[in-house]
Parts: structure tokens; C-alpha cells; sequence
């Protein structure tokens, strides 16, 4: 995790200034698929309140993200940490009573994040590894070897020069090489 | 029942670290004579990076489903998380036509195309209630489980979201219970029963998960369950390979065994704890085999 660009949990809280808020950056999220319906969130905090991973964190909210996005608070959205501590249980999005795709603002805030040159370590290095190997993780000779052992049939190899042709149509391919923080 | 028969998706993490889950699903399945065909090629489901770059996981998830296509064979997995990303792709493919013609064009640069309407995504507990049958399930148990207590984790993505993935009640999940029972094992209720386990934010923030996983084996044992039974690499993980870290961390000692729920079905078929790889657990799970 980039300790530079993204905010930690110990910060003090930044009060809201009107001259840092984008009021187009809800139109701007709201043009992804699936997410046209940003402004409909009515903050009862239902997704926070069922959220496993809110449970043990002071910084993460479902909540808090969704009305910073309607704010236009773009700039603290994109370098916070809270951002990539969404587990994906996809709880938020079978409570909220407004129908909002909560973990897909998340996902599409992400996205963006990574367009500006922000992500964290272990999400460049499952690139990287997809890109190489087809494979999320570099999985050992050794343990290859050992599924052959235990009677395991052989892995299924990766079509190397499809994924890198995919990987450049849409610019992933940079992702990996972008520096380590 | 003749015929049924898969393309396995076996995912990243299993060959990974869980080679356990798939040993015992491969000969269980291979005993409820299910056929496995083997990917032809293998790239990840792409849920991974849907975060670095959503047309990434949306090409990475079709391309494996134009494979499928190709085979004319619905894909079985045994990670929920690929269930679910194939699962949803595939949907959203088949229903959004300026989606799937946004994915093939992408696709054709490596002379693939996307059909739609071909194929169906099974995770698989859903193909063993729903293709195998619980009935063709008992009556393939010759050494019932009576007397042990046991308790579930679903796994986030078998169930939710439940606009996509359409199988069981997300709120109250029970088919992974009724397939425990099916063993003759018994299946107790626990707090918190279905949250997640924390284990996709693992590196970027270890403690989180951690204490959420640790709550939940608290609670596990606070209903005296003797084991836990998990059906996802990732939740398995969290549960058997860092419970140690999870016992240090919280200053509690669990001890909980965590087993792939093939494994418990192995078992109740007559399969050797070997051959279900028992072995290969974190957490010493022989325990379980003196209740009965």
C-alpha cells in the first residue's frame, strides 16, 4: 500500500471546502453501466450498517463513500485508503432499499483511481501475475510438480499472446508496469 | 441422471494453495458420476482486477466463456468467486447487446467472439442440488455422519448479488445446509451466519479480515459446532491456513477443523480421510473422525 498517496487512518478529518468539490464528478460516475443511479442514495446507511468489513473498521463506509461521490469530492475519494477495503460481498447491494449498485461505485471509483496513477501494490502485482501466467498468482514449479504426484491432472496453461494482445487493447498492460509505490 | 458432464474452471487459488478442495471434489463428483473435461486454456476469471479495470475482468470472464461456448459444455466451478464473475458476465452479456458488442470487439482482436445463450455457469454446490440431486446424494452416503455437529460458511459469491446469481436465499441460505445434512451430519445455526469472511481485502489491510474471520469463529464455537464447513478456496484460506494467526491475534484458542464440503461428503461416501485429503488441513480435522 502506497504510503505517499493514499490517506491513513490516523489523519485528522479535513473539514469540506466548497472550492475542492467537482460538481460534475457525479455525472461523470454516473455515465458507467450499471451506476446511472448515483443520486437516488437518500443516506439511511442501511449499507453500512450491514457491512461486514464497517464492523471492524473505523474508516470504511459504504455510506460515507456514496455522499462524497454526490458531493464531488473526487480528489479525497481517489487517494483514500477506504476505497480498496470493500470486500466485494456484494451486501450493500442486495439491502439497499434505493436499488444503488453500491459496490460497483466502489469498483468504478477504483477505475478511476487507477487511471491516476493510484493503486495498491497487491492489485498491480494480480495484473502483473494475469498478464504472465493467466494465472491471479505465481503458482511454484514445486506445487506443479506435486499435483502430478498426487495424481492431479496438469494444470491448464495460459494463452500468453491473447491475454497480452486484450491486456494492450484497453491499456491494462501498463498497469504492471506501473512503478511500485 | 446419464451424462452429466462439466467444463471445470478451476480458478487461481485452488491450484494456488487448496489443491485439498479440488482432490476431494474431483473423486466425490467422479462417484456421483459427473464428468470433468479440463479448460483447453486457462486465464483467471478476472474478478481480481475488476477493480484495476472493469473492460479487463469483463474480456478476461468472457474470453473463458467463448471457450466454453466452443466446447458447447457448461462450466463448473468450485470457487465461488469465478462462479459468480462467469455467472454475472455471462448474463449481462446475453441481455445487454451494447455491452456484449463492446466485450467482442475487444475479442476479436484475438479472433474470439461471444455468443450468448449457449452455455450455463454452475457453482458447485448449485450443480449438486440442482443437476446431481440431494436424493442421488443420500443415497450415494454409506457411512452417515450421525452424532457430528457441524456449522456453514457459504461464501459471498454463491449467493450474492441476487439479481445475478438467482440460487437460494442470500438472506437465509440452505442449501449448503441441506447438503450437510445429507451426510447425516447436523447442521447448527451461529451469529453473524452469513457475513463474509474478509479474505479479497487480504493485503491491503490484513487486520480487518483477520478480526472479522476471528468473530466468526468465535461464534462457531460458541455453538460447540466440531467443525466448519466452507465451499470457497478463498473463505478456506482465511479460516484453516490463518486461524493460527487469527488465535494470536485475539488471544483465543479455536481449534476449529475447517472442511471443504466434499471432503464431509467424501467421508459420509467412504472415502479414506487420505483420500479426501484430510491431511493437508491447516487444523487438525481426525478429531471429527472418532464422533461416529
Amino acid at each position: 500500500m502506497s504510503e505517499k498517496k493514499l490517506a491513513t487512518e490516523t489523519k485528522p478529518k479535513r473539514e469540506i471546502k466548497m472550492r475542492d468539490l467537482d460538481p460534475k464528478f457525479k455525472k461523470e460516475l454516473s455515465k458507467v453501466q450499471g451506476i446511472e443511479n448515483i443520486k437516488l442514495c437518500f443516506q439511511c446507511g442501511t449499507c453500512t450498517a450491514d457491512c461486514p468489513i464497517a464492523r471492524f473498521s473505523d474508516i470504511y463506509s459504504p455510506r460515507k463513500i456514496m455522499r462524497m461521490t454526490q458531493l464531488g469530492m473526487k480528489d479525497r475519494l481517489l487517494s483514500s485508503e477506504s476505497l480498496w477495503l470493500c470486500a466485494a460481498c456484494f451486501t450493500c447491494v442486495d439491502h439497499c432499499p434505493q436499488g444503488v449498485d453500491i459496490a460497483s461505485v466502489v469498483r468504478a471509483l477504483r477505475n478511476m483511481a487507477v487511471k491516476e496513477g493510484i493503486i495498491p501494490d497487491v492489485f498491480r502485482e494480480l495484473t502483473d501475475n494475469i498478464l504472465k501466467t493467466g494465472y491471479a498468482y505465481k503458482i511454484p514449479e514445486l506445487r506443479l510438480k506435486k499435483r502430478v504426484e498426487k495424481g492431479l491432472p496438469p494444470l491448464p496453461e495460459a494463452n500468453v499472446e491473447d491475454l497480452s494482445k486484450l491486456f494492450d487493447v484497453i491499456a491494462v498492460s501498463k498497469v504492471s508496469k506501473m512503478e511500485k509505490k | 441422471m446419464a451424462g452429466l458432464k462439466y467444463l471445470l474452471f478451476l480458478g487461481c487459488v485452488i491450484p494456488y494453495r487448496i489443491a485439498s478442495y479440488e482432490t476431494s471434489s474431483r473423486k466425490v463428483l467422479e462417484r456421483l458420476g459427473v464428468e470433468l473435461v479440463e479448460m483447453p486454456e486457462f486465464n483467471c476469471c478476472g474478478l481480481p482486477i475488476d477493480g484495476v479495470n472493469h473492460d479487463a475482468m469483463l474480456m478476461l470472464a468472457a474470453r473463458n466463456l467463448c471457450l466454453a461456448e466452443q466446447q458447447n459444455l457448461n462450466i463448473l466451478t468450485l470457487c465461488p468467486g469465478c462462479a459468480g464473475t462467469l455467472r454475472k458476465v455471462n448474463r449481462s452479456l446475453q441481455e445487454d447487446k451494447r455491452l456484449k458488442e463492446r466485450v467482442n470487439g475487444y475479442l476479436k482482436e484475438i479472433g474470439m467472439e461471444f455468443k450468448g445463450g449457449k452455455i450455463a455457469v454452475r457453482h458447485l454446490i448449485q450443480a449438486l442440488v440442482e443437476d446431481v440431486g440431494l436424493e442421488k446424494i443420500k443415497d450415494a452416503v454409506v457411512k452417515p455422519l450421525t452424532g457430528l455437529k457441524v456449522a456453514e460458511h457459504n461464501g459471498c459469491h454463491v449467493l450474492r448479488p441476487a439479481k445475478y446469481i438467482g440460487f437460494d436465499d442470500p438472506e437465509n441460505p440452505v442449501m449448503l445446509k441441506r447438503l450437510i445434512e445429507a451426510t447425516g451430519a447436523e447442521c447448527l445455526d451461529y451469529m453473524y451466519e452469513t457475513d463474509c469472511c474478509g479474505a479479497p481485502i487480504i493485503g491491503v489491510n490484513d487486520k480487518i479480515p483477520l478480526y472479522l474471520a476471528g468473530d466468526k469463529l468465535h461464534n462457531v464455537k460458541a455453538v460447540d459446532a466440531q467443525a466448519l464447513i466452507t465451499v470457497c478456496p478463498f473463505c478456506h484460506m482465511m479460516f484453516d491456513i490463518n486461524q493460527p494467526r487469527i488465535e494470536r491475534l485475539l488471544s483465543e484458542t479455536f481449534g476449529i477443523p475447517v472442511l471443504h464440503y466434499p471432503q464431509l461428503l467424501g467421508l459420509a461416501m467412504g472415502f479414506t480421510p487420505k483420500e479426501m485429503a484430510l491431511e493437508e488441513l491447516r487444523v487438525d480435522a481426525t478429531k471429527i473422525l472418532n464422533t461416529n
